[in-house]
């Protein structure tokens, strides 16, 4: 995983609540064996039209937020399905990070996964943001200070899991942090296995 | 005198592997059931890595999502669903993962086949790449769904880097009226809490309506607490637990049976245990339950209207209703029972088990599909479900009926195989997730109970399964 570095970039405001995860990649893109190319399947009932040309009335084909890298959503982002594939998309279309009241949370868990970094802001921050960058101007998301800088300098403050901040800002391997823990996780089976043993294998 | 604990801080505490900084803790996953679309990526970080199955054996796989549910003796005809399957395959026998076939009378759906072989247990942890894994919390499991870089660190580690949870207590009071179903009773509590009203919690289920609950309507009751936001749902053990897991093949055998029935007993949350947040639902007297929208939460009474958007306190729920009502091409105030369906579907992770079967049975017997219904398909959670069924005959009442009897399999819930609803028809359906384009493209989707979507399918519209009394078998003369 690349390390988190601050990103100043323009937004899209994507205002809509319970935007499940169907919606962010219909099952048909679900047969891929890759994780990569999926952007193109990325909100594509919104994105596209029937005939399959870009949708004009959608915020994502909209000229103002070309090459925006930050994503400004509705709450309860990401419910639904498991399939990071959803992220996988969002990252393939070039965000980096996405901003909103809340995230469900196995969406959440994955664009982790996946270097995204995922803001929580109240509300009305996010309605604020989303008026904000409606003319395609740039805002700031700091990981390492946790904050959002508006166009007005003004600055809203997140919070963020130590783990996973420290995870992003530093790029590192999740399965080999935990592989570190072998020791650890010997000893649990040990023990484990004497206390339950039919989930051992023993008849 | 230690802290009283829920049911959930319980499992929680007992497979911490490393605390962490007490926020993020790394925990030991039980069991891991894999199947074939959520995987591949999986198994390639683990070879690009140079990485290997921590534990095998602790790990089982089936396809599931994109298996045809006809023609089984034919190849697979779509070439990335043939793919998958074949990769799941190939994989498995790499890593030493044992793979049950899709011709294998075991095949079926992960959360059906995890509790039919024994795999789900009190206590455990089972985590699988698909969101609906909270079903097996009916079984007092820890059980949630994970994306695909999850299912890779777990195979890898057998293990997850996990933020605990928040608890929430649901207790469900009031008694349920006739076809009042567990399909009916979590409609009514998502309609509650709404689709996030869990979200960053595991929801305890409590009350006589859910102790009263069957195994099989327990599962369908947790197998949508996702879709209320929470990862998982959980339910105690008790004595319908054990009796369902006795002489599952992976349940524990002789003397391991007895000291396993003694742990798992202790598996509840403590009487003075406090919870996040808490709700109360009162299912006394409502009717069964339908969703008119494309939000598991927009439920109505199947003798009730199609709200209107204005009744909606909140000005972006009633944008949503509106882009709801327009997607479904429903109007506002309409007789929920005047809307004519095109399809029924009667399976997937919700209600696809044999109780589910017997349900929609008793109300297609001695009836037939509407004409205006283009196909009314049933599809078995399992081979096991279709095998049991078949030796109660219930396949010859769903084919007399016309309805189609078909091989287990996701099929029509989310469109993966070749199952799927044509773009603006309209679906009575047991699954659950009425999402836009979740059956197909602009597919329309009402979600309900098995009974519900049979007598749909006889009537050619939402109807009330109350108004659809059994007809008794005719006897063969003697």
């Amino acid at each position: 995983m690349e390390p988190f570095k601050t990103i100043t970039s323009k937004a899209v405001p994507f205002n809509r609540r319970n935007v499940d995860t169907d919606i962010i990649m219909p099952s048909e893109f679900l047969k891929s064996l890759s994780r990569e190319g999926l952007g193109v399947g990325a909100f594509k009932a919104l994105r596209y039209l029937e005939d399959g040309s870009p949708n004009p009335d959608s915020e994502f084909n909209n000229p103002a937020y070309e090459g925006a890298q930050i994503l400004l959503a509705g709450p309860n982002i990401g419910c639904g399905s498991s399939r990071e594939h959803a992220a996988w998309g969002i990252k393939d279309m070039g965000f980096k990070v996405i901003i909103a009241a809340s995230f469900a949370d196995i969406f959440y868990s994955n664009c982790f996964k996946n270097g995204i970094v995922t803001v929580i802001l109240p509300e009305a921050q996010v309605e604020a943001l989303m008026e904000d960058v409606k003319e395609g101007a740039e805002i700031s998301v700091d990981l390492e200070a946790q904050t959002v800088q508006r166009p007005n300098q003004e600055v809203f403050h997140f919070d963020y899991e130590p783990f996973k901040r420290h995870a992003l800002l530093n790029g590192l391997d999740e399965i080999g942090i935990t592989l570190q823990k072998a020791g650890a996780l010997d000893e649990f089976e040990k023990q484990q296995s004497q206390k339950l043993p039919w989930l051992y294998g023993a008849a | 005198m230690p802290h009283a604990k829920t049911l959930y801080e319980k499992i929680w505490d007992a497979h911490v592997v490393d605390p962490g900084d007490g926020e993020t803790s790394l925990i030991y996953i039980d069991r891991h059931i894999i199947h074939e679309v959520t995987t591949p990526q999986a198994f390639e970080g683990l070879k690009l890595a140079g990485r290997k199955v921590r534990r095998p054996e602790a790990v089982i796989a089936v396809p599931d999502h994109n298996v045809p549910t006809k023609d089984r003796d034919k190849p697979i005809e779509d070439p990335q669903s043939a793919a998958q399957v074949a990769m799941l395959k190939e994989k498995c026998a790499e890593y030493g993962i044992e793979h049950i076939e899709m011709n294998d009378i075991r095949q079926g759906i992960v959360h059906v086949i995890g509790p039919e072989q024994g795999i789900t247990q009190p206590g455990i942890t089972l985590v699988c790449g698909d969101s609906h894994t909270a079903t097996h919390g009916a079984f007092g499991a820890l059980a949630f769904g994970i994306g695909t870089s999850e299912v890779e660190h777990c195979l890898a580690t057998q293990t997850l880097q996990l933020k605990k949870s928040k608890t929430m207590k649901v207790e469900v009071v009031g008694e349920p009226g006739p076809w009042l179903t567990a399909k009916d009773i979590i409609l009514a509590i998502i309609a509650h809490i709404g689709t996030s009203g869990g979200t960053g919690h595991v929801i305890e289920f409590f009350g006589p309506a859910i102790t009263g609950l069957t195994m099989e309507g327990r599962m369908t009751l947790c197998n949508m607490a996702i879709e209320a936001g929470a990862r998982a749902g959980l339910i105690a053990p008790d004595e319908k637990t054990f009796e369902y897991l006795q002489d599952k093949p992976r349940a524990p055998q002789g003397v391991h049976w007895n000291a396993a029935m003694a742990h798992w007993s202790t598996l509840k949350s403590d009487p003075d245990a406090t919870f996040d947040k808490v709700a109360v639902v009162d299912v006394a007297d409502i009717p069964p339950l339908v969703t008119w929208g494309t939000s598991p939460e927009d439920v109505a009474p199947i003798t009730g209207t199609v709200p209107h958007p204005d009744d909606f306190a909140n000005p972006s729920k009633q944008d949503a209703a509106r882009k709801a009502l327009d997607y479904l091409g429903l109007e506002a105030g309409m007789n929920i029972q005047d809307i004519k369906i095109d399809r029924a579907f009667i399976g997937s992770c919700t209600n696809s088990r044999i109780e589910d079967m017997r349900a929609a049975a008793v109300i297609a017997r001695g009836r037939k599909v509407a004409p205006n219904v283009i196909e009314a398909l049933v599809v078995p959670g399992s081979g096991l479900v279709k095998a049991q069924a078949e030796r109660e005959g219930l396949d010859k009442i769903f084919t007399e009926a016309g309805f189609e009897w078909r091989e287990p399999g996701c099929s029509m819930c989310l469109a993966m195989n070749a199952d799927r609803v044509g773009p603006k028809e309209r679906c009575a359906s047991t699954s659950n997730r009425n999402f836009v384009g979740r059956q197909g493209p602009d597919a329309r989707t009402h979600l309900m109970s098995p009974a519900m979507a049979a007598a749909a399918a006889i009537a050619g519209h939402l109807a009330d399964v109350r108004d659809y009394p059994p007809i008794p078998p005719v006897q063969e003369a003697a």
